[in-house]
């Protein structure tokens, strides 16, 4: 594989004295997927959040295509090109399904300081935002607000919205949470998909998936990670079983 | 499908001539009147700009406005009249200005610490010129003689004429409401919509949402100066009420009744609450307790404000023809 997108060395966050991330280290390359997996609590929604910017480290180094990018605000490594799809459901949901989109294809003006020709006259950002919905398969609920999509629309919604803004880094905390069996096994498919011209960090609860799509797993405990390794090794460690898969192996 | 030319989509053309025709049939009081109100809908939808399209409620709105009428005073000879083009860029200038300055500030905060933080730079602005001799203080002061808008000694209308200056007010007016319209269809408006409805998704799509903030800040402060020139140069005189928090709480109310949802919803809130005014202070000396009552039965049955009445059912418009 290539030079790692990503590269995060020995990351920590602490909350008043209690260490949520603590000395996290892990790379990722481009057409990677790499899931991070762990009991509840144990970190992986934290760690999204300090390498989306959300949250500010307390120390360790996050480098993201060789640049330095701990500690920036999102909106910076966001420009970069790193896509957030959050683990609760965040998008505008009073703007129709296109118009969340589009909004997101916005972002990649550079500057939205422009104050003359109406929005809907950018047409290569419409047909952006309307690739970006039809690659998710919501291209038939365009014009329909964003709260009335069913849930697992809303989350193939926010996926499009991330895609929308052309990002190389995916950070996915949880893309299947509350979702169907058949949404379910599209949003795999469509994951497996990105992962051919993305590089895919994967928060996931759902073993199957994760087993399905990873390239690599790395669990975390306690903030730490207990063990990072190919999907068959970490199926055969004893230490995880015991700390997470509860000794039962996943199918 | 043809579409037969309702009763409603005609309504903005019907307003537009009257509002034309009107000096043809109105007294003086009738114009001054409405020119007043003209000046506060321009007031009232600068302060929407914040409101309605960023979600961000200043309660200190009137700093501004007061900032233009003090520009207009200062930038004015003792008992000669100043000229219109240099005067009133200037005061937008100086408002926009004023907005800059306080927005780097205030707009680090939100909710309620930003209504507190724009009530307490607009106290200030009223406390200064309340004890500033050269402002007049407390008492105010007169600005003698109207801007002149002779370009090139030839006037092309005359501010002290009633008429002239209502056409002044209504043209500065349509172009304000053009204006706002404009901003929010290009991409500058829909990232302000984005912000109101969630800031922080807007930051993780990678806007850098404090300098759109801010810019819309400068432009609402800029129009609310626009609107506080006009003031004083139609009644001649300036105090410091005009930055004081019932100013600034009155054009918030205007915002309110007439519908923060919509461009023309704070025109319609400007008309409303000062026609009102004017009726009950007429009829009772206790008028403020009439008002209050009107102003909290409008906002618990029109949740939209005034924009939000719908004509009847027969009247509409294809819903299609809504705006998104």
């Amino acid at each position: 594989m290539s030079e790692p997108v990503l590269r995060v060395d020995r990351l920590s966050k602490n909350f008043s004295g209690l260490a949520a991330v603590s000395e996290v280290t892990l790379e990722l390359a481009l057409g990677e997927v790499h899931a991070v997996i762990g009991p509840n609590g144990a970190g992986k929604t934290t760690l999204i959040g300090l390498l989306s910017g959300d949250l500010q480290p307390s120390s360790g180094s996050v480098r993201y295509e060789g640049k330095e990018i701990a500690g920036l605000p999102p909106e910076r490594i966001a420009r970069l090109g790193v896509g957030h799809l959050y683990q609760r459901t965040n998008i505008f949901p009073s703007f129709t399904a296109f118009e969340n989109c589009r909004l997101a294809t916005q972002a990649r003006l550079g500057s939205s300081m422009r104050f003359l020709r109406p929005a809907l006259r950018y047409r290569e950002l419409n047909e952006a935002a309307e690739r970006a919905l039809a690659e998710v398969g919501l291209a038939g609920r365009r014009g329909t607000p964003a709260a009335a999509l069913s849930h697992g629309e809303q989350r193939q919604l926010e996926l499009a919205m991330t895609l929308a803004t052309a990002p190389r880094l995916l950070l996915l905390d949880e893309p299947l949470a509350g979702m169907g069996g058949e949404e379910s096994q599209r949003m795999v498919a469509l994951i497996a998909g990105l992962a051919a011209d993305h590089a895919i960090l994967l928060v996931e609860h759902d073993m199957d998936a994760v087993f399905s799509v990873a390239h690599r797993l790395t669990v975390l405990v306690n903030g730490r990670v207990l063990a990072s390794d190919a999907p068959e090794a970490i199926r055969r460690s004893r230490a995880v079983q015991e700390a997470y898969l509860g000794g039962e192996a996943p199918a | 499908m043809t579409r037969r030319l309702s009763a409603a989509s005609l309504l903005p053309s019907l307003v537009a001539v009257a509002l034309v025709a009107f000096p043809a049939v109105a007294g003086k009081f009738y114009l001054q009147l409405s020119s007043g109100i003209m000046i506060m809908a321009i007031f009232a939808m600068s302060l929407n700009l914040l409101v309605g399209c960023t979600g961000l409620v200043s309660l200190g709105h009137a700093a501004f406005f007061g900032v233009g009428a003090y520009a207009l005073l200062l930038l004015s000879p003792q008992y000669a009249p100043a000229s219109l083009w240099l005067t009133l860029p200037a005061a937008v200038g100086a408002a926009a200005l004023a907005a800059l300055a306080i927005g780097l500030l205030v707009l680090r905060s939100s909710g309620v610490y930003f209504i507190m933080a724009t009530l307490a730079f607009a106290q200030m602005f009223f406390y200064y010129a309340n004890g500033a001799k050269w402002l007049g203080g407390s008492d105010g002061a007169y600005i003698f003689a109207k801007p002149d808008a002779a370009l090139f000694s030839v006037a092309p209308f005359k501010l002290a004429d009633n008429t002239h200056f209502y056409y002044v007010a209504l043209a500065l007016m349509a172009a304000t409401y053009g204006l706002l319209r404009l901003l929010l269809r290009a991409p500058f408006g829909r990232v302000l919509e984005g912000i109101r409805v969630n800031e922080q998704r807007m930051r993780s799509l990678g806007f850098a949402t404090f300098r759109y903030k801010l810019v819309s800040f400068v432009i609402a402060g800029g129009l609310a100066g626009l609107a506080g020139y006009l003031d004083a140069a139609q009644f001649g005189f300036v105090n410091p009420e005009l930055f004081g928090w019932r100013q600034s709480g009155t054009v918030l109310m205007m915002v309110i009744l007439g519908g923060a949802g919509a461009v023309h919803g704070p025109i319609l809130g400007a008309v409303a609450l000062v026609l009102l005014q004017e009726v009950l202070a007429d009829a009772t000396r206790h008028w403020l307790l009439p008002m209050g009552l009107f102003i909290i039965l409008a906002v618990l049955a029109l949740p939209g404000g005034l924009a939000g009445l719908r004509p009847p059912r027969a009247m509409r418009r294809r819903p299609e023809a809504r705006r998104v």
